[in-house]
C-alpha cells in the first residue's frame, strides 16, 4: 500500500538502525511527545532494536490521559443525569472518572456513542431535535480543526441543541512543563508530525532556543521514527540544538492554514489542567464568547465537586518522562488495562498500556532466559 | 436491506401474508406463533425429523459426538456478505468443525423484538435454508419468543448443534508440541471491517464482504488426508486471531512465535485497519481457521488448503517454541519483536 509499505520497509529501518549504531558514543534521552509515536515504537518492536545508549522517554502526548479527572465525571454527569446523547472519539470510554469509565455508564444506560468525526455529532443533533447531543472534544491541536469546524457547522445549520465538552491540550507548553521541572533529564525532543501538520512548526524555534535542545518533526512509520531518532542523535553528538523536520512530506513550515484559521474563528486559548501534570498556563482551548451557547459546560451548568486523584498512580511522572511504567509498584499488578488506576494503562497511546501491552512482558522474557 | 439480496432469493419468494410486522402474539405459543411457523419456516427447514412438529427431536447418532452452542446478537442484522441468520447456522457448524466432528443436527431458537418486519424475518429464514443446505445440516427443533420493542435488537438467535466425531480426528490441546506449525486458513479481519463498514457512526464505502462460510467441508477433507497430524484446530471469531493464539499458548503452556510478514490480510481490510487504528490482528473472522498441525506435514497441509475454496491465501504464520511459555511473540515487519496479548473488551478506535 503506498505510502504505508515504503515506510515500513526491513531494508531502510536496518539501514537507520546500524546508522544510529554508529554514531552513538554515549547514553542519550529523547522524549516522543506526542502517543502515536509511543504505540508505533512498541507496536513495531522497535525500542528492542535501538542501541541500549538510545533511551526513548514517552511525552505526555496522550490526549486521553492528560484529560483531567473532573472533565471526564462531568461527560458522566451530563450522560446519566442530563439524559444527553455524549459522543466521544473511542478510547476516551474506558478512562476511568471518579467513580466509573463512560463505558460502565454506558452499561447503566447512558446514551454514549463513539464516532469517527464531530460532524457525525452535528447530523445526530440534527436527526434527534429533542434531545441535546454532546461531543465530548478531547484532543491536542489534530483534533481541533475539525471540532471547531462542528460547531460552525452546527451555528450556519442553526442546529441548536449541538454542544462541546471542551478538553482541547496544546503540544509546546507541555514540552516546556516537561523542560521546567527540576526532575527532568530529557536532553531531546522527537516532535509531534501530525500536530505540526495543523499548526506548522514555528512555535518550536523558541523552545529549541531558551531550552538549547535539538527538536526533530517526526512522523509515525518505522522508517520515519528511525529516521528522526538518527537526526536527533546527530544533533546531539555534534553538540547542536536546532529544530529539523524529518516529516517534510506531510508537514510544511507554516502548517494548514485553512485548519488554523477554523481554530482561530472558534477557540480561544487559556489555562488548563492536565492529568496527573496538573495547571500549566495557556496550554488549552476553550470556545469564544461568541459561541458559548456550543458550550457544554455553560449551557448545562455543570458544578461537579473536584475528585481526588487516585494516590497510588504516578500518571504524572510518567508523563512527564521522570518515571518509566515499571517503576511504578503497581504496574501490572493492581493497575492493568482491565482495571486502570490511571488513563496511561487505558488507551493504546498511554505509555503504560503500550509497555503493558507490547514491551514490559519482553522485558520479563528476556531477564528470564 | 439490501435490494440485491431480495432478488436473490426469489426462489423462496415470501407466502401472502395478513400481517407484515411480527408482534408480540407472534410468541405467545398460540394462533400467532402457529401462524407464523406455518407461514413458511417449516416448509423452508422441512426434513423428516423437524416435520414431526414434536416438542423435541429424536435422534440416532453414531458413537463419539461433538456438542456445541453459540448466539447470535450482531448489529446489524444485514451486513456486507450475509445476515444473522446464515451467521448463526455458519458459527455451530464452524465451533462442530473445530472439534473434528462432521455436523448433522441443529437446534434453532429465535428472540425475535416485536416490530421486526416480516420481510426481513422472512430474509433471514431464507438465508438460514441456504446455509444448511451448503453445509448439510438439518434444524431438527426450535423456538420462537418475542419480547417487547426495546428489550431486544430487532432478532437474537441461538443455535445448538451435534455432529458425529471424524474417525481420523485427534484434535485435542494436550496435542499441541513445540515445532509444531501455526497455519490460518485465508485473510485475517473481513468479516470485522465488513460489519464496522456500515455500523452506525462509522460507515464508510468499500467492497469488503463478511466471510461468513462453512467451513465443515474443507476439515472434513484435510481430516481426511491428515488426521492426527492436526492437533488442533481453532476458528477466531471475537477476538480475533491474537486472542485465540493467547488462549492456545496459555492452555498448552508453551510459547508460540508468529511473523506479520507471513499473516495474509486482504489489501482493502489492512487500508481500513489503517484508517480505523485498529490491529487486523484482533479483528473478529466468520470464515477462517487457525490449524495448529505437525511440523512434517505443514508445507503439504497448507499446499492443500490452497487448493480449497476461499482458502488460497492459507499461509503458515508460526510455530510452538519451547521458550517464553504462555507468550505469543510477533516478530513485526521491520524486525523487531512485541508480546501479543488478549483482547481487553472491545477494542476501540483511537483518538488520532
Amino acid at each position: 500500500m503506498k505510502y504505508v509499505t515504503e515506510f515500513r520497509n526491513q531494508e531502510l529501518v536496518e539501514q537507520y538502525l546500524s546508522e544510529i549504531k554508529k554514531i552513538t558514543t554515549r547514553h542519550w534521552k529523547i522524549m516522543e511527545v506526542c502517543g502515536g509515536q509511543t504505540h508505533s515504537l512498541v507496536k513495531n518492536g522497535i525500542l528492542n532494536l535501538l542501541p541500549k545508549e538510545v533511551e526513548m522517554i514517552h511525552g505526555p502526548g496522550c490526549p486521553v490521559c492528560v484529560t483531567p479527572l473532573n472533565l471526564i465525571d462531568k461527560a458522566l454527569y451530563l450522560a446519566l443525569e442530563k439524559n444527553v446523547i455524549l459522543c466521544s472519539f473511542g478510547d476516551m470510554l474506558r478512562v476511568p472518572g471518579s467513580e466509573k469509565s463512560l463505558l460502565q455508564a454506558k452499561a447503566a444506560g447512558a446514551d454514549i456513542r463513539i464516532l469517527y468525526s464531530p460532524l457525525e455529532a452535528v447530523n445526530l443533533a440534527k436527526a434527534n431535535p429533542d434531545r441535546e447531543v454532546v461531543f465530548f472534544a478531547v484532543g491536542f491541536e489534530t483534533t481541533a480543526p475539525a471540532n471547531a469546524l462542528s460547531v460552525i457547522h452546527a451555528h450556519k445549520l442553526g442546529v441548536e441543541n449541538y454542544s462541546i465538552l471542551t478538553s482541547h491540550v496544546l503540544v509546546p507548553p507541555a514540552i516546556e512543563a516537561v523542560m521546567n521541572d527540576e526532575d527532568s533529564s530529557i536532553q531531546a525532543f522527537l516532535a509531534a508530525g501530525h500536530v505540526c501538520t495543523i499548526m506548522g512548526i514555528d512555535e518550536y524555534y523558541p523552545l529549541v532556543e531558551k531550552f538549547n535542545i535539538p527538536m526533530v518533526v517526526t512522523g509515525f512509520e518505522p522508517v520515519d521514527l528511525l529516521q528522526g531518532i538518527l537526526m536527533t542523535v546527530q544533533q546531539l553528538e555534534n553538540g547542536e540544538a536546532k529544530l529539523e523536520n524529518q516529516y517534510s512530506r506531510v508537514v510544511r513550515p507554516k502548517g494548514n492554514p485553512q485548519a488554523i484559521n477554523v481554530i482561530e474563528q472558534v477557540f480561544q486559548v487559556n489555562d488548563r489542567e492536565w492529568r496527573g501534570i496538573g495547571n500549566i498556563p495557556k496550554s488549552g482551548y476553550e470556545l469564544k464568547p461568541e459561541f458559548h451557547k456550543y458550550d457544554a459546560n455553560i449551557k448545562f451548568d455543570v458544578n461537579i465537586k473536584a475528585a481526588k486523584e487516585s494516590e497510588e498512580c504516578i500518571a504524572g511522572l510518567i508523563l512527564k518522562g521522570i518515571k518509566k511504567p515499571f517503576e511504578c509498584p503497581e504496574f501490572g499488578k493492581k493497575c492493568k488495562p482491565e482495571f486502570p488506576l490511571g488513563a496511561p494503562m487505558v488507551s493504546s497511546e498511554g505509555a503504560c498500556a503500550a509497555y503493558y501491552h507490547f514491551h514490559q512482558a519482553m522485558e520479563d522474557l528476556e531477564a528470564v532466559s | 436491506m439490501p435490494e440485491e439480496k431480495i432478488k436473490m432469493n426469489l426462489s423462496c419468494p415470501m407466502p401472502q401474508l395478513d400481517f407484515d410486522m411480527i408482534t408480540l402474539g407472534h410468541g405467545s405459543g398460540g394462533l400467532l406463533t402457529n401462524k407464523l411457523l406455518d407461514t413458511g419456516v417449516f416448509d423452508l427447514l422441512k426434513n423428516e425429523i423437524l416435520d414431526k412438529r414434536h416438542d423435541g427431536a429424536i435422534l440416532s447418532t453414531e458413537n463419539q459426538i461433538a456438542f456445541t452452542t453459540d448466539s447470535f446478537v450482531i448489529s446489524p442484522i444485514f451486513f456486507p456478505g450475509g445476515n444473522i441468520g446464515e451467521l448463526a447456522i455458519n458459527g455451530t457448524v464452524n465451533d462442530l468443525a473445530m472439534c473434528g466432528a462432521i455436523p448433522q443436527y441443529l437446534s434453532l431458537s429465535f428472540i425475535i423484538e416485536e416490530g421486526l418486519m416480516m420481510k426481513e424475518f422472512w430474509e433471514v429464514l431464507v438465508s438460514i435454508k441456504m446455509a444448511c443446505e451448503a453445509a448439510g445440516v438439518q434444524v431438527v427443533t426450535g423456538d420462537t419468543k418475542v419480547v417487547e420493542r426495546g428489550k431486544g435488537d430487532k432478532i437474537f438467535i441461538n443455535t445448538t448443534g451435534i455432529g458425529h466425531l471424524h474417525p481420523k480426528a485427534s484434535i485435542a490441546m494436550e496435542h499441541v508440541k513445540v515445532g509444531d506449525k501455526i497455519i490460518v486458513s485465508d485473510n485475517l479481519a473481513t468479516h470485522g471491517i465488513a460489519i464496522m463498514s456500515v455500523r452506525e457512526g462509522l460507515e464508510f464505502e468499500s467492497d469488503i464482504e463478511s466471510d461468513t462460510r462453512p467451513l465443515n467441508g474443507i476439515v472434513k477433507t484435510l481430516l481426511d488426508d491428515y488426521g492426527k497430524n492436526i492437533h488442533l484446530l481453532k476458528d477466531p471469531t471475537r477476538g480475533g486471531v491474537a486472542t485465540v493464539l493467547s488462549e492456545i499458548a496459555r492452555d498448552c503452556k508453551l510459547g508460540i512465535d508468529i511473523f506479520q510478514k507471513d499473516i495474509p490480510v486482504n489489501e482493502q481490510v489492512y487500508g481500513a485497519c489503517e484508517i480505523l487504528g485498529l490491529d487486523p490482528l484482533y479483528v473478529a473472522n466468520e470464515g477462517i481457521f487457525i490449524a495448529v498441525v505437525d511440523s512434517a506435514i505443514a508445507d503439504d497441509f497448507t499446499e492443500k488448503l490452497k487448493q480449497q475454496e476461499h482458502c488460497n491465501n492459507a499461509s503458515i504464520i508460526g510455530e510452538v517454541v519451547e521458550s517464553h511459555p504462555r507468550q505469543v511473540v510477533l516478530t513485526s515487519q521491520i524486525g523487531g519483536k512485541r508480546v501479543v496479548n488478549m483482547l481487553v473488551g472491545e477494542q476501540l478506535p483511537r483518538i488520532c
